[in-house]
């Protein structure tokens, strides 16, 4: 494949570990289906991705023998549930080397989750006793990127303008790339939090954020990751990471939709006011006021997705078992096949990185002029599912100079074949609007 | 499924060669002229509707906008429809489109009232798509209402 020898003592291409793709793809009971006559190929796992029978079976069995509420009964089956609850948060907790398990808060999504950590900060501010580190006014920065999904733009939108504090953001180079030339101007004294995406679920982009996490700890901000997008396909070490927080979804990593996680800092958990109240999240209450339960609980107001959690502990066994490392080459082998095959497209245009590194298996591209909605029609016909529109990124649309975008993302399950299918429905797109 | 059924020939046509494209400006200065600005906040999808009336006539339906062949082949086959029509007759017309696009294809069409608009038949079979065809029909009736001629409140869009 390569004419380049890698030097010995170096790791080799084989040293990487690999799984079997046919096998896993035999755990995943929809890639089965036919869609319009066409076997199924799925290129919007950076949507949602499938779940193997593995997690659906966890999902199932939790319903069907240990259903009951968690954390407030003594009978057998709520010791059940609330066993494997618990035991869901240690397996994600492991999965991303969080220092302590009560560092996990469940939420229902990313979006909620990055909402928890705004709402706690807007809280803090009407609370004169509350940790400075959350307290805003006019005059503190809030720092953003260009970059980012909607759910970590709105909320910081929203933040800002209960708060009177200034939103400010990264721009995107011509490549896709994070401009990070700007950085001493943008996080400064006045910056109290900076949220920037980890790797961005419209270009690919995987961020480098050691000089931004440096920049943000001399100025003593805060530093939230979305890792919506990186923590189903690259291994994640939050204590590597050095971020304050991070947050991820179930759904995109072989996971149940409703659940999702709030990594925090425990120390930086434990100085947050609480967002949302209701049950489960207190210490004590009395008719004037309450006291409150330390983190997680604190942040998990009334009955949580309880088997939903329990099945994405399944998801993360699962991808566990396979092997992070062994995923992210797989998606690096299968990027770089798919910028070549596709760049082997007349009149196509990539948005983000065209080379393999520093990104992930994400690719959204334009089809000469023909919108990503017909494209991804045509494409449907024969089967290939892939998904069209501004991918809730509006401000990157708008960067690239284009209302929408076609894109086509991969994961464990994903074959060159199906990159090859994709490649062929896009000649016959040509044909229908040449 | 028959992708030549959501992708009519009369379709890619109007796409390919849009009728009447471009915002223009009322060749009768005694006219009333309005537009209207939709987005589908799901797609992207942009239409500005203006309409041209003395109040009885629609003396001109120009349009401007960006999106997929489906949404900017109605907004032509709109123009071409209702432009210079009477408004009672044109909104007519409009509930007839609004009743296909809602009818799961289970509506049949009178090709003397909707003339191309029959094409759209096939796209009310593809609930993702209906908004797109309807995109500029919403446009156009809220640039109607603002010059003046609004839908009756028995038609229901």
């Amino acid at each position: 494949m390569t004419s380049i020898a890698i030097p010995s003592g170096m790791p080799q291409y084989d040293n990487v570990p690999r799984f079997d793709v046919a096998r896993v793809r035999a755990d995943f009971p929809i890639l089965g289906r036919e869609i319009n006559g066409h076997p199924l190929v799925y290129l919007d796992s950076a949507n949602t991705s499938h779940k193997p029978r593995q997690v659906l079976d966890v999902l199932d069995e939790h319903y069907a023998r240990h259903n009951a509420n968690v954390s407030r009964s003594v009978h057998t089956l709520g010791t059940e549930a609330t066993e494997a609850y618990e035991g869901a948060r240690a397996k994600i907790a492991a999965f991303i080397n969080a220092p302590s398990t009560d560092e996990v808060v469940f939420t229902k999504n990313s979006t909620e989750a990055i909402n928890i950590v705004a709402y706690a900060f807007s809280n803090a501010t009407l609370r004169p006793d509350a940790d400075s580190r959350f307290r805003l006014g006019p005059g503190d920065e809030v720092v953003i990127s260009e970059m980012e999904h909607h759910s970590n733009i709105v909320p910081w939108q929203l933040l800002c303008e209960r708060t009177g504090a200034t939103l400010r953001w990264f721009p995107v180079t011509d490549q896709g790339r994070l401009d990070e030339s700007g950085l001493e101007d943008l996080v400064t004294e006045r910056t109290k939090i900076v949220s920037l995406v980890h790797m961005s679920n419209i270009l690919g982009t995987v961020n480098a954020t050691s000089r931004i996490t440096a920049r943000v700890r001399e100025v003593g901000a805060l530093l939230l990751l979305d890792c919506s997008q990186s923590v189903p396909h690259l291994p994640i070490d939050v204590v590597d990471l050095d971020a304050d927080y991070i947050v991820f979804t179930g759904h995109k990593m072989c996971g149940p939709t409703g659940i999702g996680v709030l990594w925090g800092r425990g120390e930086l958990l434990a100085a947050m006011p609480p967002v949302f109240g209701g049950g489960s999240m207190i210490e004590t209450v009395t008719m004037a006021r309450s006291t409150f339960a330390a983190p997680p609980a604190r942040f998990e107001a009334g009955t949580p997705p309880i088997a939903e959690a329990v099945a994405l502990g399944a998801a993360v066994d699962y991808l566990t078992g396979i092997g992070m490392q062994a995923i992210q080459w797989h998606e690096k082998e299968l990027t770089a096949y798919a910028l070549d095959a596709l760049g082997s497209v007349p009149d196509l245009r990539i948005f983000g990185p065209t080379v393999p590194v520093g990104r992930g298996g994400t690719i959204s591209f334009a089809l000469g002029d023909v919108h990503p909605h017909d494209v991804g029609q045509v494409l449907d016909s024969l089967g290939v599912q892939v998904r069209v529109g501004h991918h809730c990124a509006k401000p990157v649309c708008s960067r690239f100079g284009v209302p929408a975008m076609t894109r086509a993302s991969f994961y464990l399950y994903t074959t060159t074949e199906e990159i090859d299918a994709l490649v062929a429905g896009l000649e016959q797109v040509r044909k229908v609007f040449d | 499924m028959q992708l030549d059924q959501l992708y009519q020939e009369i379709i890619l046509d109007h796409y390919k060669r849009p009728h009447g494209r471009g915002l223009r400006d009322a060749d009768d200065p005694g006219d009333q002229v309005a537009e209207a600005h939709h987005v589908n906040p799901t797609c992207g999808d942009e239409v500005t509707v203006r309409v041209a009336t003395d109040g009885t006539v629609l003396h001109d339906i120009s349009y401007d906008g960006m999106g997929c062949s489906i949404s900017q082949a109605s907004a032509s086959v709109l123009h071409e429809l209702l432009r210079g029509r009477g408004a009672g007759e044109a909104f007519e017309v409009h509930e007839a489109f609004v009743e296909l696009m809602s009818g799961r294809g289970q509506v049949t069409p009178d090709e003397d009232v909707l003339g191309d608009g029959v094409a759209f038949a096939g796209v009310a079979r593809y609930p993702a798509r209906v908004k797109c065809a309807l995109l500029p029909w919403m446009a156009f009736k809220d640039a109607a209402a603002r010059a003046g001629v609004g839908v009756s409140p028995e038609v229901k869009a």
